[in-house]
């Protein structure tokens, strides 16, 4: 592809100036367009991410409080970040939500797919309503599940009214399970999607290797954990990538669902860096949280678009 | 994706299979349940909510909860309904949409037919710019918008998105046009056709489904999105998941769960009516954001 398009884009310019040995204004400045082209974005991402990224990264090795502020106090906002009891909870509950929430999703998800890729009458019927979620804002979800989780009004309370009297469900208002709500929610809300990913891992297998086991005699389950799933591990891969800087990114549905509490239940990384910048004034101890976010998404994702960009040379 | 062009080979049992139908039918029912029973609320009186039963069908039908959440319900101090925060997110969505789609087939066309030495790096900045948590540019986005006077204004949440959304929209315009034939793209330059011509002429009139991948993604999360509207939007630019939450959070009075849910919709209905219309398309820009092939 490289070989091509750089060989296409010479001969072009060798059509354009038959004759002349040095090319001349015209052509030099037809080489040049695609570069200007592309310039205002490259100015607008190098500036808005990249410049933004060293901004927030000398701010955090600053005393910032109410505005930034240039007081070089070097790792000391670091030291008291990992010293805050309310970090360490808010990190914690990244952990759990986030490996909960990726396994749960890439089950259920790979689940769906296969339960889908069996011939299924209705696939049509059923697939967008495991995917509408996915079209939804976090706010939407956050208010939905609110409600229907809230043990005075919604489904415990249902419950009591169809006679289950001994029914109980208070996990949103209870300080040592609300966090398993937001990965409901979160599950609710992306799972279809991974199907999705799933589902167009399975469409792409060759099925004359499962003829082939067929006649040998596998069984389907067999089929499936030898060559099936390990077909699937780009699938795997992105899925979990995704999931992952979701997780880590996950700020909307926490606001939307418990507010970070009951108490501080439910406080992770980006409610975190939020309230201390904006409204605790504490913009140093933001700005090193928001890094920390950083550096975790970039663990996951350099690796990964490293791999996906090199493959396409 | 859309048909089942392979046919799986497997086989099931009589068994197997009823209970694969049961399981899809339960999933189905949780993913609609939630919002179901918000829609079937929302269209119930107060009364019957507190202390009713959620997933009875309403005895009276009333559409005021919609009416009072469009125009009349409290949000802030404002007693003006979601409103003038629908119109918001709409001043605030077609532009930003617009333009990054514009710039991302621009960048994808350079990016995949006018190659350059480092032009992968480059991308490769762009794609990570797409998944960088924003709580890094946050602050400094802050004193930038405030310095260019559009601090808390709809253009200043339109520059966001923008900048925001490019990553994306580049790579799905220069995934799209690594497969479109270079040979067409020499040809027309052996014609003389220069950099804009051929991008006009060759490159657009075949990039119409790729154009409504770019415009459903971009639509859809820049209507969805909470981070910026929360932090960079004031009173009179504030986009609807804002208001909602306002909304559905403010602490004052009676809960009206009733209107709460109305609000709900309304705000998810423009994102609902576009996975309605061209399902197809936003799955298809769903993966093309996951698996980059």
């Amino acid at each position: 592809m490289v070989d091509q398009t750089n060989s296409s884009v010479a001969m072009a310019a060798d059509y354009a100036t038959p004759t002349a040995v040095k090319p001349d204004l015209r052509t030099r400045l037809q080489n040049l367009i695609p570069k200007l082209v592309l310039s205002p974005s490259l100015a607008l991402m190098l500036v808005f991410v990249y410049g933004f990224i060293v901004f927030s990264v000398y701010l955090s090795f600053t005393g910032s409080r109410i505005l930034p502020s240039y007081e070089w106090v070097g790792l000391e906002n670091y030291e008291k970040l990992f010293r805050l009891r309310h970090w360490s909870i808010a990190i914690t509950n990244l952990g759990v939500f986030a490996s909960l929430y990726i396994a749960i999703c890439i089950a259920i998800g790979l689940s769906l797919a296969i339960f889908l890729d069996q011939k299924i009458r209705g696939e049509g019927f059923l697939r967008p309503i495991f995917l509408y979620p996915m079209a939804l804002s976090f706010i939407v979800t956050g208010t939905a599940w609110k409600w229907f989780l809230d043990p005075g009004i919604g489904l415990e309370h249902t419950m009591h009214l169809w006679g289950w009297e001994s029914f109980q469900f208070d996990w949103i208002k209870n300080r040592d399970f609300a966090i398993y709500t937001v990965v409901i929610a979160a599950v609710w809300q992306t799972s279809g999607f991974v199907m999705a990913m799933f589902l167009a891992g399975l469409r792409g297998i060759d099925n004359e290797i499962l003829k082939a086991a067929q006649i040998d005699g596998a069984s389907n389950w067999n089929m499936y954990r030898r060559i099936i799933i390990p077909q699937l591990r780009p699938a795997f891969l992105s899925a979990f990538v995704i999931l992952s800087h979701l997780a880590i990114k996950s700020y909307d549905l926490v606001v939307a669902l418990t507010g970070g509490g009951p108490g501080r239940a439910t406080e992770v990384p980006a409610t975190f860096m939020y309230s201390y910048t904006f409204t605790r004034n504490q913009m140093g101890i933001g700005a090193s949280s928001a890094v920390i976010m950083l550096m975790t998404v970039a663990a996951i994702m350099v690796p990964y678009l490293y791999a996906e960009l090199r493959e396409k040379k | 994706m859309s048909v089942a062009s392979t046919e799986n080979a497997i086989s099931t049992g009589r068994i197997t299979r009823a209970f694969i139908y049961l399981m899809l039918i339960l999933f189905a029912t949780f993913y609609l349940l939630p919002f179901g029973i918000m829609l079937i609320n929302s269209v119930k009186p107060l009364s019957e909510i507190n202390g009713g039963n959620m997933m009875a069908l309403p005895q009276v039908f009333t559409l005021e909860p919609w009416f009072k959440a469009w125009n009349s319900a409290q949000i802030g101090v404002e007693p003006t309904g979601l409103q003038p925060y629908f119109w918001n997110s709409l001043k605030m969505v077609f532009p930003a949409v617009a333009i990054s789609t514009v710039l991302g087939a621009l960048n994808g066309y350079v990016l995949t037919k006018w190659r350059f030495k480092g032009d992968t790096i480059l991308f490769g900045l762009m794609l990570f710019a797409c998944f960088i948590p924003f709580q890094i540019v946050l602050i400094p986005m802050a004193r930038v918008l405030g310095f260019l006077g559009i601090a808390g204004s709809t253009p200043g949440l339109v520059l966001v998105h923008v900048v925001y959304g490019l990553g994306f929209t580049t790579l799905y315009f220069r995934n799209y046009y690594q497969v479109f034939p270079t040979e067409l793209i020499r040809a027309a330059q052996i014609d003389g056709a220069g950099f804009f011509r051929i991008f006009w002429r060759i490159m657009l009139p075949s990039s119409g489904p790729i154009i409504v991948v770019s415009v459903i993604w971009q639509f859809t999360n820049i209507w969805n999105d909470f981070l910026f509207g929360a932090s960079f939007a004031d009173l009179d630019s504030q986009p609807m998941t804002v208001a909602l939450n306002n909304l559905v959070s403010s602490s004052t009075g009676v809960k009206e769960y009733n209107v709460h849910f109305a609000g709900a919709i309304l705000a998810a209905l423009p994102t609902l009516l576009v996975y309605i219309v061209a399902g197809r398309y936003f799955v298809r820009g769903l993966m093309a954001g996951s698996v980059k092939g």
